[in-house]
Formats: C-alpha cells, sequence, structure tokens
C-alpha cells in the first residue's frame, strides 16, 4: 500500500511540474520573447486557461500527502517554514499579476505587473529546484523529527545544512533552465508569429544549457550522494524513466527539424516526466534522507498505521483522478487554435 | 505572548478572516449568476444575460483573491500547526484532499471559460461552465465545512498509538454537525452576495445609471436575499445552536455569558460581559428566550459557565460573547430589512422609496461582519480545543519554528495583503464605475 501511494503521489507531482512548469517557465521568458503589448498578450492568452489548474496539482498533491504520509508533511512542513512562505507569497503575486495586468490599460501599470510575473515565476522555478536539491542531498532531521531549516548555514552538503548550497543552487538553476526551455517549447506551439520565433530562437540556447547544467549537477551528485547512482543503473522503474526522458529528447530534437510544434512540447514534457521518475525510483523508499545519520532517515515504508485512511482514499482516487484528467483533455481541446492577442 | 501559540493563532486567524471575504461572495454569487444565466436560456431574457455577464467579472476578481489566499490556508496546516495535524490527519487529511482533488480541478478548469469564454462557447456550454464553477465552489465549501465539524464535534474515528486514525468515513464525511453548519455556512455565503448585488443595485438607482440592471439587481438581490436570511436563522442557525447546547453547553454558557444555572433562562439582548465578577453589565433580555431556543422547554435548565471547570472555558469569553450577539443581532435585521425590501418590490414601489434603497446601499459590508462574527463564534467558541474533547490549541502548533519566524511570516501576510486589499478595491471600484454595458464581454 505505501509503495502504490508513493508512486500514486509520484505521478501527481510529476504532473503538477509538467503542467505548472512551462507557466513558470512562459512567465519567465515573457520580457524576452514577447515585447510589444499586443504580444504580451498573446503569452498571457497561451497560459490564461491552463496556470490556475496546474496550481491546483500541488495543492492536491499536498493534500494526498496528508492522507497518505502525514508524518511525511508534518515533518517537512515546518522544516521548509521560511522557504514555503516565500513560495506562498511568489504564487499570490503572481496569480494577481496576471489577473490585473490587463485590467486598465496603462503602460507603467502593465510594465510593473509584467515584471512582478516575471520575478515570481522565475523565484518559483528557482526554490522548486533548491527544494528538490535538497531532498536529494538530505535535510539535518533528527530522531525527534522536529526542526527548521535555516536559509544557509556553511554553504557545505553535510551535518547542518542549511537550504542553500552549491549543489541545492546548481539543481536549482537547472529547473530554472529546464523550465524555461519547457515553456519556451510551449509558447513555441500555442503562438504564432514574432513570440514563436523568439521562443524557437532561444530554444537553441536553452536546451544545450540545460544538457551542460545537468552535466554538472549529475557529477555533483555523484560526490554529493554516490550511492543514488548506482540505484538508479540497478532499478528497472529508473531505467523507465531514463528511456522515457532519452526518448523524449529524441522527440523534442527530430520535432524541431520541421515545425511539429506540439510534437516538441510533448517531448519537452517526456523529458522531464521521465528525470523525475528516474529520479523518484532512485530515491525510494526513502523521502527525507538525514545528513546526520541514516538513523533519522524518514521513509515511505516506516510510518504509523494509517492504513484505513489509506484503503479509503483508493476506494475514490481514480475516480477523482480521472475527473482531473478528463478536465484538462477538455480545456487543452477548448483551447487547441494558436492564440492571438484578442483572446484574452 | 510569550506563548508561542499566541503568533501561530494570530496568523492563522488573520489569513483566514481575510480569504474568507472572498469564497463568502464568490459561493453565494456563483449560484445568483446560475440562476440569471438558467433564467436567460430559458425565456432569452437579455437583461439577465447582461447580468450574468457583468456579475462574472466581479466574480474573476473575488476568485483570483479567494485563491491565492486560500492557497496559504492549506500550507499552514503543516508549517505552523504541524503537531495538530500529526495527530489528526489520520482523519481531516481525506476531507482535505477530497477538495483539492474533487472540488478546485472542477471550478479551476471552468472558471476560465466562465469569465473569458462566452464568445468562443455556445449558450448552453457556457451555461455548463457556470453550473461547473457553481458545484466546484460550493463543494469546496462542503469538505472544509466537514473539515471544521470534526473539529467541533469529532465523529468516526479512534484514537490508536496516540493519533487519531479513520475508524468509520461515511460517519465522518456525513457528521450531522457538518450537514447544519454547511447549511448555514452557504445561506449565509447567499446572504452576503445578494447584499452585495441589491446594494449595486440601489447605487446605480440612486445615480440614476444602467437604470433597468438596476432593477434586476434589485428584485433578484432583495429576493434571494429574504429567503436565505430566513434560512440562515432556521432550520439552520436554530439547529445549529441545539446542536451546541447539546455537545458544547460550556460554549453556549460563554456565548451568553450566562454563569449560573436554571430553567428559565433568559436570552440576554445587551450587556457587557464582566467575568471577574461573573455578571452581565447593563443586560436587557428577555425570560425563557434561552431555554426554548436551546431545549424546546422554557422548563429546560441551561447550565452556567459555573457548572464547568474554569480549564474547559472558553479561553476569550468576552470576544465570543460579542461575535454572537454581534451574528445573532445582525441576522435578524437582514430579514426585516430584505422583507420589507421585498414586500415594496412586489408593490412596484421599491424604486421609489429611496431612503430604502440609501438603506440596502450601505447595508452590504453588515452580512461580511456578520459572517466573520459567525466564524468567530464557533472558532472562540471550540476553544480550549483545537479537536473539540481530545486535543488541545495550545498543544497544535509546530514547535521547532521560532516566534521569531512566525512573526516574520505574519508581517510578511500583513504587508501583502494590505497591497492585495488596494488592488481588489481599485478593480472592483473601476469594474462598478465602467457598469454593465450592452456590448459584448471584451
Amino acid at each position: 500500500m505505501a509503495e502504490l501511494w508513493f508512486a500514486l503521489l509520484g505521478l501527481m507531482l510529476t504532473a503538477y511540474v509538467v503542467l505548472d512548469g512551462f507557466d513558470f517557465g512562459a512567465g519567465t521568458l515573457h520580457l524576452f520573447v514577447a515585447k510589444s503589448d499586443a504580444e504580451r498578450r498573446t503569452v498571457l492568452a497561451a497560459i490564461g486557461p491552463f496556470w490556475d489548474g496546474n496550481e491546483v496539482w500541488l495543492i492536491a498533491t499536498g493534500g494526498v500527502l496528508f492522507v497518505a504520509f502525514p508524518e511525511l508533511l508534518t515533518t517537512a512542513f515546518p522544516a521548509f517554514y521560511l522557504a514555503l512562505h516565500l513560495v506562498l507569497w511568489c504564487f499570490a503575486l503572481r496569480g494577481v499579476a496576471i489577473e490585473v495586468r490587463s485590467h486598465v490599460a496603462d503602460g507603467m501599470w502593465r510594465a510593473l505587473w509584467d515584471t512582478v510575473f516575471a520575478g515570481a515565476s522565475l523565484l518559483l522555478a528557482l526554490l522548486f529546484g533548491v527544494a528538490f536539491g535538497n531532498i536529494v542531498r538530505g535535510v539535518p532531521v533528527d530522531q525527534s523529527r522536529e526542526f527548521t531549516m535555516p536559509f544557509f548555514t556553511d554553504f557545505g552538503t553535510t551535518g547542518q545544512v542549511g537550504l542553500l548550497d552549491y549543489y541545492s543552487l546548481s539543481v536549482g538553476l537547472l529547473s530554472v533552465a529546464l523550465l524555461s526551455a519547457h515553456g519556451a517549447a510551449f509558447l513555441a506551439w500555442r503562438t504564432a508569429g514574432a513570440v514563436r520565433e523568439r521562443c524557437l530562437l532561444l530554444e537553441r540556447k536553452l536546451w544545450p544549457a540545460v544538457a551542460l547544467l545537468f552535466a554538472v549537477v549529475t557529477l555533483e551528485t555523484y560526490f554529493v550522494r554516490p550511492e543514488l547512482l548506482g540505484k538508479l543503473l540497478t532499478r528497472p522503474l529508473s531505467w523507465l524513466g531514463i528511456a522515457l526522458a532519452v526518448s523524449g529528447c529524441v522527440v523534442l530534437v527530430s520535432s524541431r527539424r520541421g515545425t511539429l510544434d506540439g510534437r516538441a512540447f510533448l517531448g519537452s514534457c517526456a523529458l522531464i516526466a521521465g528525470v523525475l521518475s528516474a529520479a523518484g525510483a532512485a530515491l525510494f523508499p526513502v523521502f527525507l534522507r538525514s545528513t546526520l545519520s541514516p538513523a533519522f532517515d524518514l521513509d515511505a515504508l516506516h510510518q504509523p498505521r494509517n492504513s484505513i485512511a489509506m484503503k479509503f482514499a483508493l476506494g475514490w482516487w481514480p475516480f477523482a483522478f480521472m475527473l482531473a484528467v478528463s478536465y484538462f483533455v477538455n480545456v487543452f481541446r477548448a483551447n487547441r487554435a494558436r492564440v492571438s492577442a484578442e483572446d484574452y | 505572548m510569550d506563548d508561542p501559540s499566541f503568533w501561530h493563532r494570530l496568523q492563522f486567524g488573520f489569513t483566514i478572516v481575510y480569504h474568507y471575504l472572498f469564497p463568502q461572495l464568490t459561493m453565494g454569487l456563483a449560484l445568483i449568476i446560475v440562476l440569471w444565466k438558467w433564467r436567460a436560456l430559458r425565456t432569452g431574457d437579455q437583461q439577465c444575460d447582461l447580468a450574468a455577464r457583468f456579475w462574472s467579472k466581479i466574480f474573476g476578481v473575488n476568485f483570483v483573491l479567494g485563491v491565492v489566499t486560500g492557497v496559504p490556508m492549506e500550507f499552514q496546516f503543516g508549517t505552523n500547526w504541524a503537531r495538530f495535524s500529526r495527530y489528526s490527519a489520520g482523519v481531516i487529511g481525506q476531507t482535505l484532499a477530497m477538495e483539492g482533488m474533487f472540488a478546485f480541478f472542477l471550478e479551476s478548469a471552468f472558471v476560465a471559460a466562465l469569465v473569458f469564454g462566452e464568445r468562443k462557447l455556445s449558450r448552453g456550454k457556457h451555461f455548463g461552465a457556470a453550473c461547473a464553477v457553481w458545484a466546484g465552489s460550493w463543494l469546496s465549501g462542503y469538505f472544509i465545512v466537514a473539515t471544521n465539524a470534526f473539529m467541533q464535534h469529532p465523529t468516526g474515528h479512534t484514537l490508536l498509538e496516540g493519533v487519531l486514525v479513520l475508524d468509520r468515513p461515511f460517519q465522518f464525511l456525513f457528521n450531522p454537525w457538518a450537514i447544519v453548519e454547511y447549511l448555514h455556512t452557504m445561506m449565509a455565503s447567499v446572504v452576503t452576495a445578494s447584499f452585495v448585488v441589491s446594494a449595486v443595485g440601489a447605487f446605480y438607482f440612486l445615480r440614476g445609471q444602467h437604470q433597468e440592471q438596476a432593477r434586476l439587481y434589485l428584485k433578484w438581490g432583495t429576493r434571494v436575499g429574504l429567503v436565505a436570511s430566513l434560512l440562515v436563522a432556521f432550520p439552520s442557525g436554530d439547529r445549529q445552536a441545539k446542536l451546541v447546547a447539546e455537545f458544547q453547553p460550556v460554549t453556549l454558557a460563554a456565548m451568553e455569558g450566562r454563569f449560573e444555572s436554571g430553567e428559565n433562562a433568559e436570552l440576554t439582548f445587551i450587556g457587557q460581559p464582566n467575568v471577574r465578577e461573573r455578571r452581565i453589565d447593563n443586560a436587557i433580555k428577555a425570560p425563557m428566550v434561552l431555554s426554548v431556543l436551546a431545549y424546546g422547554t422554557p422548563k429546560r435548565s441551561v447550565l452556567g459557565l459555573s457548572q464547568f471547570p474554569v480549564d474547559t472555558w472558553p479561553t476569550n469569553i468576552e470576544l465570543l460573547y460579542y461575535s454572537f450577539h454581534i451574528m445573532a443581532g445582525l441576522g435578524t435585521l437582514f430579514i426585516l430589512l430584505m422583507g420589507i425590501s421585498t414586500w415594496l418590490g412586489f408593490r412596484g414601489v421599491l424604486t421609489q422609496t429611496r431612503s430604502v434603497l440609501w438603506i440596502l446601499m450601505l447595508a452590504f459590508p453588515f452580512p461580511y461582519i456578520a459572517t466573520t462574527a459567525g466564524w468567530m463564534t464557533a472558532e472562540l467558541g471550540r476553544q480550549p480545543w483545537l479537536v473539540y474533547g481530545l486535543f488541545r490549541t495550545a498543544d497544535g502548533y509546530s514547535k521547532s519554528v521560532s516566534s521569531g519566524n512566525t512573526l516574520f511570516t505574519l508581517i510578511g501576510f500583513t504587508g501583502l495583503y494590505f497591497v492585495l486589499g488596494l488592488l481588489f478595491l481599485f478593480l472592483v471600484g473601476r469594474e462598478l464605475a465602467h457598469g454593465p454595458d450592452q456590448e459584448a464581454h471584451g
């Protein structure tokens, strides 16, 4: 049961990163790929029907975490107290920026909210990358499971670590580059004209940057978590993830020879989903690795007995999940034509 | 203030009261928009279509503010109340997860179609989108109220190794307390929406703008408002009071500022509780009413606070007393105002009665105050418990989060929410100044 919920949570989190990832990326890039007001409106029209629903995947994942692994939630949330509040405030500013920017036809007003939108999107992509870096590197969880991490300590990766160090920052940068490239692929698919041209041009720089950062992070992981790469190579589910990521790359590159923008975006989705599932399979069953002692690791298999809640949730979850997927299919179908500035 | 739970409570209290200013309008307004769109679909009434379009814009601004202030509420269960969450996740995890999976996906998938999609969708499909948003927002309300109802009146659970686990899931999901609290909450939200709609109608009419739309808002606002105000009081408010009397008798005593027991218990209309002297100063009371309201007969004794150990008394009796009296007093006035307005409307003279229009226009803040006071009654009345009778508030906060961290985020929320509030007023003010126009929405 715990294994199943670990996998389902991984699935939801992957859906979240792939979906909200493209609107973080679009937000991060929009100042560069959309110059005129009409072009900015095009970007907003492209993500307009999606961003709120995409964000729900995070809320829903949190809710399911509450049911399946409350011990993890109640240990990790106070641990990341300030970082999570920063995430919340970024979400608030970003949502408001998207909503209010087109209400007032004034240059200064729109410039302000465009900048807020870009800054909050960038910071969110960075923070989620840093969070993922912390999961891989480990956190100073001890026996009491009651701790709060500072933003930084000595920038080292062992013992009493802080949120930021060279490793978590590298993962953060990789996250920014990857989600920006993903966002560019999304915008290239959804828009036409100058915005699309600029996105395609930018993608040619961003994807190589992603590859470079990916190599750096892999190398760093070898030093920070040597045993993790071994697990990556011995677990069949990780192979599947790697295969998915590689085929995503192939689809992405081959689509760019023609004008198969939708296919290229799918390739980008597969790449992200593949990397995340490979990492998830390698990390299983540990949620929170302790940098103090392996005895304090928090894992999925040693949770308080919670089987009735898990069983009951398994009764309704598939139904709710199918409904959610059907809404998304519906929204993507309803918005399948490329957008223009007049739509928003 | 040396107690760390003080800052956690202040932050949660502030952020939840602020958050709920928005959903209480969107949930009620969603219903009214569905009613207008239904009428427009059935009869081809252009004015109803126009009204739905105009109010969808107001809805959109409120919806976004509701979302961005709502996300922190979910997170705070983990960040600020980790020990409470660890204790109760086995039960309330279900409803919190269900809210995300069943309600938020539904709302978020269709709200863009409701606000921006009218030109692209057929009339039937656009009506469908309005219904989906209404259903999503009301479902969300149920899951949250069911969570709160468990904290007020735990049921369906059992204790295992010191934490709560789910034992009878359907008993938890359909907690009788949840059904009553849900009806009460939803009807209060319709009251808020109908007061706002009537107020805008009265405003336009008094200014001589958008006359036809103003008439429509006044007609629907006052009629829906009368029905909802009545339903808030009876049966839902009445049932709620009886549940409190039965399961939280010490709370009832504190709400009424009642220190001594006895039959023929009187209801206090006004007066100031003096907890140290154990009496109400300057009290104006109606004999027997409290016994009848709580138990249906004047013969039943209503227990006073002195019957209960002091460590089970609600921790802020004065504020609880005022919250309850403000809620109940305003609720009564709402029935009166909407009753008079609807009666004048039926006689066709409401739009000529300028004094009533002025009152309707100025009355819109009061449902917000009444709703806030109502939630304060529920939450202060639950003290000193987080889960009634099982888990104390003082044990619930995250131990590892220092007061310095909590105060830092509280200051952050205060600043951010101040800016959000200004933006909200500015944007809604602009929409109201622009008004409903005949052109298609752009």
